[in-house]
């Protein structure tokens, strides 16, 4: 070739080929994943990339070719994602978080949880005391509109524990409707509010445990507290130890923002967010699987041993595949 | 320049436009995310304006209501096919459907190896993780839960108090906490909003670009193939940035732009057409000649910006 030639065009027009091959890998891998690649495309995957990123940075000095550096940018940026982008499959991450990555890091967050309770149990048990001592209390709490209320009578409040009706249209209904009840709402913002210093996690949870106190204080009064436990904790363990850990989820990032020791506060937050993310997931479906079992097992069941039953063995199961040690595994990744 | 230094209107208006356009230019450059890649190499990286995460906001919030809206039509239609008979089981299908929709909407196409969801891919946007590394679903969940608090949970309680007829000052209240939140993003160079903060991550603007054909493959031997020459002080009138308007020009302009284009070139550097020679031969020479030049210049070190860069 002659002098005459351009060299930014000689530039080009030497590596036009590799830099469409990468293109075309690129946008297949976009549209069907590491599956729409053959394996002489991985193979050859590593080696355009490393090519276009350099070409990126000699176009940047050689080129005065607007089109060519533009193009060069997006291309290298799309292909930089990909390859160090997250290679495992969805599938994989979903079984990985249930086998380790969930129960791990909810006991890792031993302190915020147990924090979490005490917001919400003290709460619980200050107004149960307070609504003991003073019916007055309850109306502080609660709103006028609900039947189960200290005016009631023994056989209203008893008649709202057990389901005589069992159909199909009322459990689902009633699992619907738990799906937009309050708590996973509450469990969101217990979350989401952590970032100031956790204050307003605490006050929702405490809120929480007080709402629920007083209603336990006026079946207690009555003589039900035994029934009602019943009826509360079939699906309630799940539910209350879903609201705990996303208490906690909170409490973990206003700690990381609060505290941040060493680390840069933006940095603290972001590395907390990562785990305490992986702990709110968890609660939300612990929330669904409660609102599963408020749907159709507390209107299926009405024998209130069956519901004991059923309440300590969710506990244990929880508590044992939370807390019980795992057998460390080799290739750890996030 | 003897039009400088008489200071002609045409001057000062150039000086004018000249000095807008360095503005923007130092603006634009401040959205600018340099990446270093393990292979050392730089990626410049945009961060997305906040019109851009706005608009795209938007475009997600309305998919988000027709999704929901087609649930709800078509298990109406699929119920009214069954005479509306347990229509209780209908209504509860469509709301867990709806729950879904209304949570996992975001998570889940941010999850996805697109890392944005249709409104974002729309305007050519991703989310990114901050520091460069790779986005990790936790990230998203963080962030796209922290938006339930920023915009959601204040809009649904100002609608349900809207009912009950609570205390005005509370719904303004609301209002200014969405409002603070809504507009975070302005508030700090990155764009971020309270979710990216936490989760770490951040919102870029990185368009496909095509690889359009090279202006100068027409004539890649230069002056020798054609018939057009010019001299070094023709070609040392221009610098980089008409080089680039030029570009844009041949990329994608009318006839009559070109043509007023290269008249005003020709104008300006003293040379005379020939007959027979057409507007869009002279420009791509031009171009090319131009290219040529500048770029051997920057070889040398010499960045020529534009043609009041006395280089």
């Amino acid at each position: 070739m002659s002098d005459h030639v351009m060299k930014s065009y000689r530039f080009r027009e030497e590596r036009e080929a590799d830099w469409k091959q990468l293109e075309d890998i690129i946008q297949r891998a976009e549209k069907r994943g590491v599956g729409g690649l053959t394996d002489q495309d991985m193979a050859r995957l590593p080696g355009l990339y490393r090519q276009a990123v350099s070409s990126l940075s000699v176009a940047r000095n050689i080129s005065l070719d607007q089109n060519v550096v533009a193009y060069l940018e997006t291309l290298c940026a799309r292909a930089y994602f990909f390859v160090y982008g997250t290679r495992a499959r969805m599938g994989e991450r979903i079984a990985q978080f249930f086998a380790r990555d969930w129960a791990a890091a909810v006991s890792a967050a031993r302190g915020p949880t147990l924090l979490a309770f005490l917001c919400l149990f003290g709460g619980a048990l200050l107004a149960f005391f307070l609504t003991l001592s003073d019916n007055e209390w309850y109306w502080t709490f609660h709103g006028g509109w609900d039947s189960r209320n200290p005016d009631a009578t023994y056989d209203e409040l008893r008649a709202t524990l057990y389901n005589e009706q069992r159909d199909i249209v009322d459990m689902l209904g009633a699992f619907a409707a738990q799906l937009f009840s309050h708590n996973s709402g509450i469990a969101i913002f217990a979350f989401a509010l952590g970032f100031a210093f956790g204050v307003p996690t605490a006050v929702l949870l405490i809120y929480n445990g007080v709402y629920l106190g007083s209603f336990y204080a006026v079946f207690w009064q009555k003589g039900l507290a035994f029934e009602l436990t019943g009826w509360l904790f079939i699906h309630g363990v799940t539910e209350l130890f879903a609201v705990i850990l996303a208490g906690a989820a909170g409490f973990m990032i206003g700690g990381a923002v609060a505290f941040p020791g060493r680390k840069k506060r933006m940095q603290s937050m972001r590395e907390a967010g990562e785990k305490a993310a992986m702990v709110i997931i968890g609660a939300v479906v612990m929330l669904f699987l409660a609102a599963l079992l408020e749907g159709f097992g507390r209107q299926l069941i009405n024998h209130d041993a069956v519901r004991y039953g059923i309440a300590g063995t969710t506990l244990i199961f929880w508590l044992g595949y939370f807390y019980l040690p795992r057998r460390a595994d080799g290739d750890r990744r996030d | 320049m003897t039009e400088a230094a008489a200071l002609s209107p045409t001057a000062v208006e150039e000086g004018r436009r000249r000095r807008a356009r360095l503005k923007a230019r130092r603006a634009e450059s401040k959205r600018v995310r340099t990446l270093v890649t393990p292979e050392g190499a730089a990626l410049n990286l945009r961060i997305a304006s906040f019109g851009e995460r706005f608009g795209a906001f938007i475009l997600d919030v309305g998919l988000q209501f027709m999704l929901m809206f087609a649930i709800i039509f078509g298990i109406a239609s699929i119920a009214g096919a069954f005479g509306f008979r347990g229509w209780q089981i209908a209504w509860a299908v469509a709301q867990i459907l709806i729950f879904f929709v209304r949570n996992f909407y975001f998570i889940f196409f941010e999850i996805s190896r697109k890392a944005a969801t249709p409104g974002k891919r729309a305007l050519g946007l991703r989310v990114a993780d901050r520091q460069g590394g790779r986005l990790t679903a936790n990230a998203v969940i963080a962030r796209n839960f922290l938006r339930e608090l920023e915009f959601f949970l204040p809009l649904s309680v100002l609608f349900s108090f809207g009912v009950d007829g609570v205390a005005g000052w509370i719904n303004w209240l609301l209002l200014l906490w969405c409002g603070v939140f809504v507009l975070f993003p302005l508030f700090n160079k990155d764009k971020l909003r309270v979710g990216d903060l936490v989760a770490g991550t951040m919102v870029i603007h990185a368009p496909k670009v095509q690889l359009l054909k090279d202006i100068a493959s027409v004539m890649p031997q230069g002056e020798a193939a054609t018939g057009i020459r010019f001299t070094p002080a023709q070609l040392s009138v221009y610098g980089i940035h008409e080089l680039h308007v030029l570009e844009d020009v041949l990329r994608q302009s009318t006839p009559e732009i070109k043509r007023s284009v290269a008249e005003r070139i020709s104008d300006k550097i003293g040379y005379a057409m020939s007959a027979g020679e057409t507007d869009l031969a002279f420009l791509e020479a031009f171009y090319a000649a131009l290219r040529r030049h500048l770029e051997q210049r920057m070889l040398f070190g010499e960045r020529k910006e534009d043609k009041f860069d006395r280089r």
